[in-house]
């Protein structure tokens, strides 16, 4: 627990939120104006494109939920539990002091490396067989794994959850999937609740490839099934999701950025992928990189951030779909843990970035989407939206100097409603990878203020040697700003009123304004 | 290694899609089997592209198409690669059933692939129906040849004892792939060309069609078996 009170950003511990060091945290005085959600720029004029989602409360609400429900089940008061949490807690610190001692012998040379890693995720299961690691042999650690499992069990005999270990400047989080068990083992400053955000998602990234229904049917014949067998060949998956927690902020806002491209070509490609359509077709995507282009979904069905997010990590992970035409069965977790889908995965051109994903209920309907897909190239051939399209890719982002803010570096912009982000390209001071994730690495701490489960704030200022930052969140829109270390606070409050003129002004090109259904 | 000719008898020679036919052209089904990284999408991009390159694993299944000039016919190999990985097993009957041509691939320097190559050969057994299918039993990276596990002899008496083809190859130099393709173009040909219906005509309109299932389904060929 005494790395929670060392926190400086916000120590809620002592129930202020005063500023520490030369840190300031504000909340606004006055709500922004005349922007409720639905209205906010960038917020689609007809029905969303996505499952509506409110932002990561989303996703993090359902493991707390299970959790409540187990503790309700144990029938004891929440306070109570909470101390006895508390105890358990550093018990179990000595006992990972215990094995990662004990690990060290065992690893010998590369243990220090191994050790210093910023973040660590372990998956198992139930039984304590190692499933994954991020760095390191699963072979290696599977004393390691069975001692987490083994945490996991001691608390779990209790009518308990372990939620987790605070030690050392080290967080340990734990998040009980079952037949899963995933484990976060952190040094950076993101709080509980963003660790096990992102242990959600690998949880989801396994459930994609296998579903649901076949590990808990795997897991019910063997306890003892080495999971390692049916996810060979597929660990790079995780490794890619990993580092794109660390660095898409899509991820972090619960958002989809898009190919900033004119409205009229937009329209264009859209109702091309509406035109072909076919009964068992209940998405059409259209991926630039890592943009989207355009989503085309069957009536009533939504399609979750996650979800899309999954799909972004096959295509944007995988090499293969650039032969030929890619047909394989995925499981949309968000959508239904039970089933697969089969989605055809293929590029509109060889070395294009364009990539077209149809998603079909049908597992034999290989030949429908191909078709589907060849009908919408001659449509989209046909009229000149096509070569838009490619000029578009040219220019995939836009700089900071386009909005006219003095002192601002940076920006990360979210519509509510629409689930849809925009974002300039980093200036020149965060052009190093390191830069760019120590930014991401402040949008994060920002963004788990804005977020937190018992005093989320509306708006953050925060000065910096570096920069100065500063989030606003209102019920239409998320807001992060980077101002160089110049910037002042009245400046930046200034800012959001002139930034949020320029989206409104650009709302056309950089949002999907009228997503189309079938 | 692109300018190596193809020295097969009969004057065939390998073209790309899209060249004018004069002649009657057949869409023939072909899968490739195997573990995962025998080099399955390696011989595919061989066939399909005559180049090199190195992936990440295939996922689900690859498709491409290839065209291969016989003296008389010309042949569409409509190619499925699956992916060799075990999770997707259990939908690669799809895939080989109704395959004129199945190339069943094991990685030389991998005794354990030779070991699932013979899975799979008694797995196409089951589906099989003698004179519908040829099936091809591949030893892919002979090109390292140090670490070779499975011998020639090993292979070949394998394919004799079962009654297949074999050949090895070397997707990663390009030995014997182009030779592969038209060998197995010609033994189709006489094989399954020639049976009545055996292969069905390729029009290039085929793809307005296909929503109609009945009549163009690729999953429902010359022999209909249930997963």
């Amino acid at each position: 627990m005494d790395g929670e009170a060392q926190r400086s950003t916000a120590s809620w511990e002592n129930a202020t939120l005063a500023p520490v060091d030369s840190l300031r945290s504000e909340r606004a005085e006055s709500p922004m104006p005349g922007l409720v959600e639905g209205t906010e720029p960038g917020a689609g004029q007809k029905s969303a494109m996505f499952v509506h989602a409110q932002s990561f409360e989303d996703l993090t609400a359902e493991g707390e939920d299970e959790r409540e429900a187990e503790l309700d089940k144990s029938g004891e008061c929440a306070d109570e539990l909470k101390v006895l949490v508390g105890e358990k807690s550093v018990e179990e610190q000595h006992n990972i002091d215990v094995t990662s001692e004990t690990r060290t012998k065992e690893e010998d040379v590369c243990s220090e490396a191994w050790r210093s890693h910023r973040k660590h995720v372990f998956v198992l299961s139930e039984a304590g067989k190692p499933i994954y690691s991020r760095y390191g042999t699963e072979e290696a650690l599977s004393s390691t794994m069975g001692v987490m499992m083994a945490l996991v069990s001691v608390v779990e005999a209790d009518k308990n959850v372990i939620r987790s270990i605070h030690a050392d400047g080290c967080k340990v989080v734990f998040l009980t999937k079952s037949p899963l068990v995933l484990v976060g083992v952190s040094r950076t400053s993101q709080t509980d609740k963003e660790l096990l955000r992102e242990l959600l998602y690998i949880y989801y990234q396994i459930v994609s490839l296998l579903t649901l229904t076949q590990l808990n049917h795997i897991f019910q014949h063997k306890q003892n099934f080495d999971l390692r067998r049916l996810l060979a060949g597929s660990e790079y998956l995780t490794d890619n999701l990993l580092h794109r927690l660390d660095r898409d902020p899509g991820l972090l806002l619960s958002a989809v950025t898009c190919l900033p491209l004119a409205s009229s070509a937009r329209d264009v490609v859209s109702s091309g992928l509406q035109a072909a359509k076919s009964e068992s077709l209940v998405f059409s995507i259209l991926l630039a990189g890592d943009r989207l282009v355009t989503l085309v979904r069957k009536k009533d069905q939504f399609l979750h951030h996650i979800d899309l997010h999954l799909v972004f990590n096959l295509v944007g992970s995988s090499s293969s779909f650039r032969e030929g035409e890619g047909w394989t069965p995925i499981c949309l977790p968000k959508f239904n843990t039970a089933g697969f889908f089969h989605a055809h995965i293929s590029y509109l051109e060889p070395a294009s970035q364009l990539c077209l994903i149809l998603v079909s209920t049908d597992r034999e309907d290989f030949f429908n989407m191909s078709d589907c897909k060849q009908r919408f190239l001659e449509r989209l051939s046909k009229r000149s939206a096509y070569q838009a399209l490619k000029e578009a890719l040219k220019c995939p982002s836009y700089s900071v100097e386009q909005v006219a803010i003095p002192e601002l570096r940076h920006f990360l912009y979210k519509s509510k409603s629409s689930g849809l982000y925009t974002s300039p390209e980093f200036p020149e001071v965060y052009q190093s990878d390191a830069e760019q994730e120590r930014l991401m690495g402040l949008y994060q701490d920002l963004h788990s203020s804005l977020h937190h489960p018992s005093r989320p704030l509306r708006s953050f200022y925060r000065c910096g040697e570096s920069e100065n930052l500063l989030a606003w969140v209102t019920s239409g829109f998320e807001l992060y700003l980077c101002f160089s270390p110049l910037g002042t606070k009245a400046l930046a409050l200034s800012a959001v009123n002139k930034l949020l003129k320029w989206i409104r002004k650009e709302e056309d090109r950089l949002f999907i304004l009228s997503p189309l259904t079938y | 290694m692109g300018e190596k000719l193809p020295r097969v008898p009969g004057g065939a020679r390998l073209h790309s899609d899209g060249l004018s036919r004069p002649v009657q052209t057949l869409r023939v089904k072909m899968v490739l089997l195997g573990s995962s990284g025998v080099g399955k999408s390696s011989l595919a991009l061989r066939f399909d592209k005559d180049e090199f390159r190195s992936t990440t694993p295939t996922v689900g299944c690859a498709y491409l198409t290839r065209v291969v000039h016989l003296s008389d016919v010309t042949l569409r190999f409509e190619i499925w690669d699956t992916a060799g990985q075990e999770k997707y097993h259990s939908i690669t009957p799809l895939y080989y059933r109704g395959a004129h041509a199945a190339l069943v691939v094991y990685d030389v320097s991998q005794r354990e692939t030779f070991v699932r190559a013979q899975v799979w050969l008694k797995e196409l057994e089951k589906q099989y129906i003698p004179g519908s299918t040829v099936i091809w039993l591949v030893g892919n990276k002979v090109d390292r040849a140090q670490d070779r596990q499975v011998s020639v002899q090993e292979g070949q008496s394998l394919a004799n004892d079962r009654g297949l083809l074999f050949t090895e190859t070397s997707a990663l130099l390009g030995d014997q792939v182009c030779e592969l393709l038209l060998a197995v173009a010609h033994r189709v040909h006489e094989c399954i060309g020639a049976q009545q219906g055996g292969l069905s005509e390729w029009q290039e309109t085929a793809h307005v069609d296909l929503h109609r299932r009945d009549t163009f389904n690729p999953f429902v060929s010359c022999c209909k078996v249930g997963p």
